[in-house]
């Protein structure tokens, strides 16, 4: 329902701006912004593999994160054996986060 | 328990409304708040003390030139506008506003979830499909960096947000906001105030590093990116991402307070005054999360911009283990104090 009311409102905003706004299009207008001079060549290109690095470092430690919270959640039936795993994981856990550290991954240069 | 389908329709309909109403003087507000900041007025020329401003920049947004860019890719470059808002409106349907059955005998929100907090993260980390989108199919150098900045941005901050609530929900043992609310999380024990105020103030940074605000606000770095992802965008596609990262302002703001400062609960003595006072629907967590939007804009006012590695720097190895620390230390009270 939610997703009904939200996604109405936007296609309703996309359309109304789409009809009402003045059509006078040129093609210096709808050439790409690179600070008034022409723009040079795609911006299709390579980027630092530094972002590729933080996307994959992103999901092992989401998922990791999502393996938290069903623990939390029945975290009350037995604490300590619970917590004690957990720490266990964390454990393992860290090696690799050390790991990474280690790597430089996480540095920018 | 639920609702019959229309009213469900209904109250999705007006809150969305709200929360659109509520982006459109948000944006007066903070600009007269930085104008008081900055030792200058604000906006105060259209209408008394500048009210019709919002609905003169609104007007305007609609009957500017809608600009696809050549080089774009036309299908993503207008969708993904409409990605971001949508999710941003989506994500603020599972907060709790009230008790229930308290808003003229209907419950005062608009899904009532068993996993609300997870859907509730869930749903604005897909809002960075919207960012990253609109940033790839605008085809140009400047959307292409800030896009890439916000989502890697994103995702990173969202590691500190899932490790700090974790404390909040092995506390509550439930995912269910409304929950979580009713059971108030720093009543239980003493002992675990300082595992929750860790994880508070880690919440409420990478509450801020998610919307991009100021200090975290990369993505659009004026003076480096021109504004990042957005730079291509005009019109309404434009605004409707202003709309949305307000919007995500206000589900930061509201989470935060709901998880943190006990959502539309008021503290008890209010009862003194008037009797069910501090249960009184909507009004505590409106004012609850008016504090946090000041503090946003206080933030913005105050607080210069952080560097890039900086900021993944900070992301990762400070926020992520201070979150973790926070889970742990709470994980350790439970298992053996109480």
């Amino acid at each position: 329902m939610m997703f009904l009311a939200a996604g109405l409102i936007a296609a309703a905003a996309l359309v109304v701006g789409a009809l009402l706004g003045p059509k006078k299009a040129s093609e210096t207008k709808l050439a790409a912004y690179e600070s008034g001079v022409p723009a040079s060549g795609s911006a299709r290109e390579r980027f630092p593999v530094h972002f590729y690095m933080v996307a994959m470092l992103f999901i092992i430690f989401d998922l990791e994160t999502a393996f938290f919270y069903p623990l939390a959640v029945k975290f009350r039936a037995a604490p300590t054996f619970l917590y004690v795993q957990a720490l266990l994981f964390v454990v393992i856990l860290a090696v690799g986060y050390l790991y990474i550290l280690r790597k430089g991954v996480l540095f920018w240069k | 328990m639920s609702d019959p389908a229309i009213v469900t329709f209904i109250k999705a309909l007006v809150l969305v409304l709200v929360l659109l109403g509520g982006f459109a003087y948000m944006t007066l507000i903070e600009r007269r708040l930085l104008g008081r900041f900055q030792h200058r007025l604000g906006p105060n020329r259209v209408g008394p003390f500048g009210l019709l401003q919002p609905i003169a920049d609104a007007i305007k947004a609609i009957f500017k030139e809608d600009i696809v860019v050549t080089a774009a890719d036309k299908v993503v470059y207008v969708a993904a506008p409409a990605i971001s808002i949508t999710f941003a409106l989506v994500a603020f349907g599972a907060i709790p506003a009230g008790p229930a059955k308290s808003l003229f005998g209907y419950n005062p929100w608009v899904m009532n979830l068993d996993i609300g907090l997870l859907y509730v993260l869930a749903m604005t980390s897909v809002g960075v499909y919207g960012i990253f989108l609109g940033g790839w199919a605008s085809n140009s150098k400047y959307s292409l960096l800030g896009s890439l900045r916000s989502s890697a941005q994103i995702i990173s901050y969202e590691l500190g947000m899932g490790l700090a609530v974790l404390s909040v929900i092995m506390i509550g043992g439930t995912l269910n906001l409304q929950k979580l609310v009713e059971l108030n999380v720093w009543s239980i024990s003493p002992w675990l105030w300082p595992g929750l105020a860790i994880a508070f103030v880690a919440m409420l940074i990478s509450g801020t590093a998610e919307i991009n605000r100021v200090p975290f606000d990369l993505p659009e770095a004026e003076q480096e990116l021109v504004a990042g992802y957005q730079t291509e965008y005009s019109s309404i596609k434009w605004a409707l991402y202003q709309m949305a990262e307000y919007v995500n302002m206000f589900t930061s703001a509201a989470l935060i307070s709901t998880l943190f400062l006990g959502g539309w609960r008021a503290p008890g003595f209010f009862n003194a005054i008037i009797p069910g006072m501090a249960s009184w629907p909507i009004i505590w967590l409106v004012a609850k999360m008016a504090l946090f939007i000041f503090f946003f804009i206080w933030l913005k006012a105050t607080l210069m911009r952080l560097r890039y590695d900086q900021l993944m720097r900070f992301g990762w190895l400070y926020l992520f283990e201070i979150g973790l620390f926070a889970a742990l230390l709470t994980g350790a009270v439970i298992a053996f104090v109480l």
